[in-house]
């Protein structure tokens, strides 16, 4: 029963914020953005014609950049908004926990994300119609890469619950993704690997999701890259879920 | 029965609520009073467990709102301050959200969503994305969310705030209507509103209870409880208040304010609860004054209110 009620709540909180976003201009100009965008850095950029191979290589290495502004535009909201229109203070007196309505809130926001990068399918009916590529490659760099949305959005949702104000819950999340992009980043290990000892530099570089998602994006589907990815969203949603527990104000 | 025990909140070194205790039974209309940052609001959102207390706690029909939070809130309805609702929703969305997350479901929340829009008045704008609504229907909204499960426990910031005279009117029958069977609790400003509705009202200052009392019981500690206000004609100018020394029962009479043609005259009782108009009456015949017109004061809740709440900040 308890279980039950757990699942219904969250699938109540959810339909009613997926209905939010689709109800508002903000997701399809945020669709359209990304697809833009993905598309933009894909065929200009990594000159996806011209290296002439039939992977997605080119499209999924740009999604970690990409999604670094994107998802916290997406997340500033979440309950940045809430707190700002006062609603929030229905939604926690509810008879539900503030596990089901973070949880809730994240998956509507993952699953919008999700759309999103559903909508990319174009590319890979492109690579299947002019080569043959491998479809396993694919679909892990897909998973990496929702993932790796899911965790953003964590973070995203946890800067969102400590301010009224969606601009700097933006910047704050913006800044936290850029650590776990740059930590990992060749160009900054490079720097540090310099003078500090291998270790503390692997160690820095595996909080890094461009660790993990270029693994990813290269096919290895890894157990301890899911586990990261799920962690850090775990951390997050728990300071997020202690964050609101204890807040002062509306 | 709610049950407030010894509320404490503290927001940093402020002291918001100090140490409230009281109790709603069923069938109690309990009217919160108070200044503006008495600590009405916040009393509210610890009894509805949006705030944890600093210290004590509240039961909610048995349940206590923190340590079975999730039983105790099923038993409430709560309308919080300024009614907050999502502005981007359709009116019937909202409820329906709503009844979902009561745990309606099927035949019974629609039936649910129907009857209870029909009862705020909102068939008509059910269609209608919430902020395009003016401000008396978003309270509404509001309001009709927090009766839409039947809830035994009704709490209820400033139900009547923004709306114009009939919206007014149409909010206090529909407490009264439901009271019987209902706990409830709400804040207002608006004084009449405690007389015209409340079986029980509660004066908070500074964070503390400073009266609990029926309207008239509160009524009754007014200065001017049971003093007779008398119109007489006539220019007596200074004379007045030296002419009815001898009336028995009378304790002293002052003059409000007169000019050359009449003047106001305040009889004070020496005991408020026996009455004494005859006699006043008895005595203008005898001096031959005329009078316009008399009455029993009865005491103004306004008075009272002023008085208690500034003693209060004066300590």
């Amino acid at each position: 029963m308890q279980n039950g009620d757990f699942l219904r709540n969250i699938r109540i909180i959810m339909k009613r914020e997926i209905a939010g976003y689709f109800g508002s201009p903000v997701a399809y100009v945020f669709i359209v953005i990304f697809l833009l965008l993905s598309g933009f850095f894909t065929f200009y950029i990594s000159n996806f014609f011209e290296v002439g191979q039939a992977d997605l290589k080119g499209f999924f290495q740009w999604h970690p950049w990409l999604f670094m502004f994107l998802v916290p535009a997406i997340a500033m909201r979440l309950w940045a908004e809430e707190r700002r229109l006062g609603t929030i203070e229905l939604l926690l007196t509810l008879p539900v926990s503030i596990t089901e309505v973070v949880l809730g809130k994240l998956m509507a926001a993952w699953f919008f994300i999700g759309t999103a990068l559903a909508l990319t399918f174009p590319m890979v009916l492109s690579v299947l119609y002019l080569g043959n590529p491998d479809l396993g490659v694919i679909a892990c760099g897909y998973i990496g890469s929702f993932l790796m949305a899911g965790t953003f959005l964590s973070v995203g949702s946890m800067t969102s619950a400590l301010t009224r104000s969606q601009v700097v819950s933006f910047i704050l999340a913006v800044v936290v993704c850029l650590y776990l992009i740059l930590a990992g980043f060749a160009p900054v290990t490079a720097v540090l690997s310099g003078w500090a000892p291998v270790a503390l530099v692997d160690l820095v570089s595996s909080t890094s999701v461009l660790t993990h998602f270029s693994s990813m994006a290269r096919g290895v589907l890894d157990l301890r890259d899911v586990l990261y990815y799920l962690s850090v969203m775990l951390v997050m949603l728990f300071i997020n879920g202690v964050v609101l527990q204890n807040r002062e104000s509306a | 029965m709610i049950e407030v025990k010894s509320l404490t909140k503290r927001f940093g070194t402020q002291l918001a609520v100090d140490d409230i205790s009281f109790t709603a039974k069923k069938g109690e209309i309990l009217g919160f009073l108070g200044p503006n940052g008495a600590g009405k609001s916040t009393t509210m959102r610890m009894i509805t467990g949006f705030f944890p207390p600093t210290d004590g706690t509240v039961v909610i029909g048995g349940s206590d709102i923190q340590a079975q939070s999730i039983a105790a809130r099923k038993k409430i309805g709560y309308l919080p301050e300024n009614a907050p609702v999502y502005p981007d929703m359709e009116v019937f969305s909202y409820l329906d959200f709503c009844a979902e997350i009561r745990g309606f479901s099927g035949n019974k929340k629609t039936k649910r969503v129907s009857e209870t829009l029909e009862r705020c008045f909102l068939t008509n704008v059910k269609k209608q994305p919430i902020n395009t609504l003016s401000k008396g229907y978003k309270q509404r909204v509001c309001f009709a969310q927090s009766i839409l499960h039947d809830p035994e426990y009704l709490i209820l910031d400033e139900p009547t705030d923004g709306l114009d005279p009939n919206q007014k009117h149409e909010v206090r029958q529909m407490i009264l209507d439901m009271s019987a069977t209902k706990a409830i609790i709400f804040s207002t400003h608006i004084l009449d509103e405690v007389d015209a509705v409340c079986s029980r009202a509660m004066i908070i200052s500074d964070g503390k209870v400073v009266a609990d009392d029926t309207p008239d019981g509160l009524r009754r500690r007014s200065a001017f409880h049971g003093s007779v206000v008398m119109t007489v004609q006539g220019n007596n100018a200074s004379a007045w208040d030296t002419l009815f020394t001898d009336i028995e029962g009378v304790k002293n009479v002052s003059v409000v304010d007169g000019d050359e043609k009449r003047a106001t005259l305040r009889f004070f009782p020496e005991n408020p609860e026996v009455p004494v108009v005859d006699r006043i009456i008895a005595a203008t015949g005898q001096k031959g004054v005329t009078f316009s017109s008399v009455f029993v004061e009865q005491g103004r809740l306004d008075d009272v209110f002023r008085d208690i709440t500034k003693t209060v900040e004066a300590t």
